[in-house]
């Protein structure tokens, strides 16, 4: 990766080469262990879906990826820059190539949907006023956003705020961006125009991108590659094709959304009530 | 024990810590005033106008009320506790004295502790919750310099200035009482009270309001940035808050009040 990303010319990533590469990766939350060895890549234009249920330590993987966290052990490399071992200036400027839609879109509920979405723009360039709020304005119509800049983010809808979220994190152009749950708590339609908005992220302004979700159907559209999580352990990487081919049990109870704890019996419940 | 098993750190470990974090955001927060604006990254002088005026302006009204009201009280409490002596004709000095070194500051002390400390605690750990604290963090903009330095300033301004204030308003009240029920003048209250004062006696009340600021701002975003949990974490923190706030007031007071009064 070394040589790859010049801080001078950032957004010109070689095609093909790798923007996160990540080794033997392990994190602890208190006592307990979420990540054991997590090993990964993500090449230069892919989007890259981590998937998993609930508890498989996908979130945990997405801070340690985005620099939230400091891993326990392993090695986490973002745009040639080592995590675990950078200086806050390196965080400092690797931040500025890199954009992160979160969840809950996490607007701050103060300033209006412009002032969001200038708000990188402000920290990170020189630019007059005038020009952010062209390139401001750009990017909401990017996410089809235009007519909402005035909006306050407790007047917009779920779909919205998830696409106000984007349009901050695109607002510097950088070459790599993570999504966390894009389509959590979605309408199916809303839902499928934000995974037509990433793929569209992807061709036009050739970013690498990471999602993270639990949204099966979403992410079989979006991905190039799927990593599947259980338990804090990769338990299947690939192509859609070679993931959906995958024979491992717990790869299929993801895929055929098989539940992993038993169907409740009346019968057996009734039985071990009248015995107790 | 903790409900994980794990064994439950002792208080005294607990309040070196936590003091230790306060310290850390202290120094972090001076870090990013003195050596933000060369890296291009300054504390932004909006911010901090906001926040004078909500820790300061904002709080004008209802401090003045109170103060006033504490300044009428104390004067009725000197004039019968120095009755006993006859020697009501000294209680401007007790009144001017303990006003201007403690109550004014206290005052407000307690009222910005009430008001803007547990807004900044429920502010913070809302940011916390929602995930903007992450969001500014992502971006590069560090969440201490963006959260902790503009209040942090604005409290150590204006805290001293409502003090001030407090001070003033408490006396006012005072002089209200006494010439009611003395039959003191103004004109004689407001020129034995320039007799009596001294420049240290103004620069206690000051000194402190300096301290209780510090420590309303630190206290109130320490407990916003420590939240856990969904909206029960929030009220949590910021319960906490006013409570740690209002604990460190006066045991720094006295602390202070002890410093200051020792002879020699």
């Amino acid at each position: 990766m070394s040589g790859l990303f010049d801080r001078d010319d950032a957004h010109r990533l070689v095609p093909g080469s790798t923007v996160i590469a990540v080794e033997g990766l392990a994190a602890h939350w208190g006592e307990r262990q979420v990540l054991h060895d997590i090993s990964l890549q993500v090449g230069s234009g892919e989007i890259v879906v981590i998937m998993g249920g609930s508890g498989s330590g996908k979130s945990t993987l997405l801070r340690h990826l985005v620099g939230l966290a400091r891993p326990t052990a392993g090695r986490v490399e973002v745009l040639g820059t080592d995590l675990r071992t950078a200086s806050a200036r390196a965080m400092h400027r690797l931040r500025r190539h890199m954009g992160v839609a979160f969840q809950g879109g996490a607007l701050f509920s103060s300033l209006t949907v412009l002032e969001n979405v200038i708000l990188p723009l402000q920290e990170h360039t020189r630019l007059a006023p005038a020009t952010m709020h062209i390139m401001a304005r750009l990017k909401l119509e990017v996410v089809n956003l235009a007519g909402s800049e005035d909006l306050l983010p407790a007047e917009l809808s779920g779909g919205m705020v998830k696409r106000a979220a984007i349009a901050r994190a695109v607002v510097m152009d950088p070459p790599l961006l993570f999504f966390d749950e894009p389509s959590a708590g979605l309408d199916p339609v809303v839902a499928a125009e934000l995974d037509r908005l990433i793929l569209q992220l992807r061709d036009a302004m050739h970013m690498s991108i990471v999602v993270v979700t639990h949204e099966i159907e979403s992410a079989l559209t979006i991905a190039d590659r799927l990593i599947v999580l259980d338990g804090g352990r990769i338990v299947a990487t690939g192509t859609v094709a070679e993931v959906r081919a995958s024979q491992s049990p717990r790869v299929q109870a993801l895929l055929n959304r098989q539940p992993s704890v038993p169907d409740f019996d009346p019968e057996a419940y009734l039985d071990r009530l009248t015995r107790a | 024990m903790s409900r994980s098993g794990a064994p439950r750190p002792s208080l005294a470990r607990v309040l070196v810590e936590e003091i230790g974090y306060c310290a850390s955001l202290l120094v972090e927060s001076l870090w990013w005033l003195l050596f933000g604006p060369f890296l291009r990254q300054p504390v932004h002088a909006r911010l901090i106008l906001n926040e004078l005026v909500a820790i300061g302006l904002a709080a004008v009204p209802i401090l003045s009320v109170l103060s006033f009201s504490v300044g009428v009280m104390l004067a009725i409490q000197g004039v019968y506790s120095l009755k006993a002596f006859g020697a009501e004709s000294q209680v401007v000095m007790a009144l001017v004295l303990s006003i201007t070194r403690e109550f004014g500051a206290l005052i407000s002390g307690i009222m910005v502790a009430g008001r803007s400390g547990s807004a900044l605690a429920a502010r913070i750990s809302a940011m916390q919750i929602s995930q903007e604290v992450d969001a500014l963090a992502v971006m590069g903009i560090s969440p201490v310099r963006h959260l902790v330095a503009p209040p942090l300033v604005a409290a150590i301004v204006m805290v001293p200035c409502l003090t001030v204030l407090s001070s003033v308003a408490a006396l006012a009240g005072s002089a209200v009482y006494c010439n009611q029920v003395l039959g003191l003048s103004f004109e004689a209250f407001i020129a034995q009270t320039f007799a009596i004062l001294q420049v240290a006696d103004v620069l206690q009340g000051l000194g402190k309001g300096l301290t209780f600021g510090i420590i309303i701002a630190l206290v109130g975003v320490s407990n916003g940035f420590a939240v856990t949990g969904g909206a029960d974490g929030v009220g949590r923190a910021t319960t906490r808050a006013v409570v740690q706030s209002l604990s460190y007031i006066v045991v720094a007071d006295m602390i202070f009040t002890w410093l200051m009064s020792r002879p020699g």
